[in-house]
């Protein structure tokens, strides 16, 4: 066993993170998980409910992509080579669950943001790449355009 | 009661940078301040709690007892977030509630490097802070403090005057890292770190310890103890509950009211027989939230109780007169213990000039990312 004999795996388009899935055929979506016991929907996989602690009937289920914005920080200062300003926003998705992504398309002011501005939420390749050269779709959130 | 649990003796070490010094070094230095503070030592002590955070597989406990002496008694190393010398202290508290032992020493230690906290990604694919909006520290208290902003209109200036309160509170603490005075228009003109926390409005990481001996009614009467004794009137902690949007915004605010309800209940009081509060200002946004969620402001008052004064030395309820985290410090596993001692100083009426006149219950408060509150009230005894 050594390391010059494996075979090093073809580069491949990944999701940032777990709950971004991307399936062969068809359009990038963000997962989700909705509890058929108590309603609940949260982002990302679970077999049992956080809520309510059913252990049966949550089932995986596609999360919007539209939201509001229900949060934000301005962020000035942050490790180095991570570009700033940036807005750090909170959104609630249409639909159920709650991210923590990045609000583009709008100036990094308080006075500029607005608490419940209607946001699309869209998915699209970055620049970044990890140590095996994998690439990388991110999702961002976007004002809709009034 | 019979069965109260009391702090005999605590003190702490003044918060600082000691880079050339070694996490046991600090423990036992504040674990003998606290032995000295009530004439005993540690073959007195039946048991140790020692909470650190940074060395948590490290047997910090154990090290400690190395530099202060190996008597060979249980010890317990406790890491809980920011709650960790507060779960030290409540796991000391326990076993002596329980029976177990009669006389425990609790001891909180932290070494810390300086820059941001938080933000860091799984080590798996490509770094997402920058990417999925911030995990950095000041950026999830600043996401807490403009929630309160969404909901009550709470103003960047209202959460910067909790910054110029407990700064100018620790000019009175030679205890605190600084002593240093900082004006509104120098807080509010500081560089901005994450909206609206600027850098003189997180707290400040440095090295520290903090220690209390923690005795049995019965046992304080036996040491001729009783007279510098504050009684532990109850001990809370709690997990986050659930609440809809904790992954994606920590919520610090159901987990702390948890706590309070539950040491409050505990105790058989309420906010309004509270003398003094040392809370988890982490960040000047977490304060104002903080008096809501303690009980000391009515809901969407928090902004209006930092305006009166009322939180202020000499003020109806003084909050963070050590100078809190602002401007104490905040080495992680110390910071509970550390609260401790602050109130128990002044429940005994030794604070000096920053004594809260005649206070007789105080409370304490930290919260920790993950999340985990303490919360406890000690009544002069």
């Amino acid at each position: 066993m050594s390391a010059a004999g494996a075979v090093k795996p073809e580069p491949t388009t990944k999701g940032v993170v777990p709950f971004l899935k991307i399936p062969k055929d068809g359009q990038p979506y963000l997962a989700g998980s909705k509890c058929t016991k108590c309603g609940e929907v949260v982002v990302g996989s679970r077999n049992t409910c956080g809520k309510c602690g059913a252990r049966e009937g949550v089932e995986a289920v596609k999360l919007g992509t539209t939201g509001k914005l229900y949060n934000f920080t301005i962020v000035h200062r942050n490790f180095p080579g991570v570009p700033v300003p940036f807005i750090s926003a909170i959104v609630d998705i249409d639909g159920g669950g709650t991210l923590k992504g990045n609000l583009l398309g709008v100036d990094p002011k308080p006075e500029a943001i607005k608490f419940d501005m209607p946001v699309n939420i869209v998915i699209k390749p970055v620049p970044q790449k990890d140590k095996e050269g994998n690439s990388y779709l991110s999702y961002f959130f976007e004002p809709q355009s009034s | 009661m019979a069965n109260d649990v009391y702090v005999v003796g605590t003190d702490m070490i003044k918060f600082g940078r000691f880079p050339e010094r070694t996490v046991p070094e600090l423990g036992a230095q504040a674990a003998l301040m606290a032995l000295d503070d009530c004439g005993l030592t540690i073959q007195d002590m039946q048991a140790v709690y020692s909470g650190n955070l940074y060395e948590a597989s490290g047997g910090v406990g154990q090290r400690i007892l190395r530099e202060i002496g190996q008597t060979g008694v249980p010890v317990v190393n406790v890491a809980n977030a920011c709650a960790t010398g507060a779960t030290a202290f409540r796991e000391g508290w326990m076993a002596i509630k329980a029976g177990v032992y009669d006389i425990v020493l609790c001891v909180g230690t932290e070494q810390m490097g300086a820059g941001l906290l938080g933000g860091g990604g799984g080590g798996k694919g490509i770094p997402t802070e920058g990417l999925l909006g911030s995990g950095t520290m000041p950026s999830v208290f600043a996401h807490v403090g403009l929630e309160h902003t969404r909901k009550y209109g709470t103003t960047f200036e209202q959460f910067a005057k909790v910054s110029v309160k407990n700064h100018h509170h620790s000019t009175l603490n030679p205890k605190a890292m600084y002593q240093k005075e900082t004006p509104l228009e120098e807080v509010m003109g500081a560089e901005m770190i994450s909206y609206p926390n600027t850098k003189l409005m997180c707290s400040v990481n440095v090295d520290g310890s903090a220690a209390a001996v923690l005795c049995s009614e019965k046992k304080a009467k036996e040491l001729g103890l009783m007279g510098r004794a504050v009684r532990v009137r109850s001990s809370a902690l709690t997990s986050d509950p659930y609440t809809s949007r904790n992954i994606a915004m920590m919520d610090f605010n159901a987990v702390t009211r948890l706590a309070a309800k539950t040491a409050y209940e505990m105790a058989g009081l309420g906010p309004d027989d509270v003398d003094l509060i040392e809370l988890h200002d982490c960040f000047a946004t977490a304060e104002i939230v903080h008096y809501e969620n303690l009980g000391i402001a009515k809901e969407g008052e928090a902004g209006s109780l930092i305006d009166s004064g009322a939180t202020a030395l000499g003020g109806r309820i003084p909050v963070n007169v050590s100078g809190g985290l602002l401007s104490k410090g905040h080495p992680l596993g110390a910071t509970g213990i550390a609260n401790i001692y602050e109130v128990t100083t002044h429940l005994r009426g030794e604070a000096g000039n920053r004594q809260v006149e005649g206070a007789k219950i105080g409370l304490t408060h930290v919260v920790g990312a993950g999340s985990a509150c303490a919360v406890h009230i000690l009544e002069k005894a």
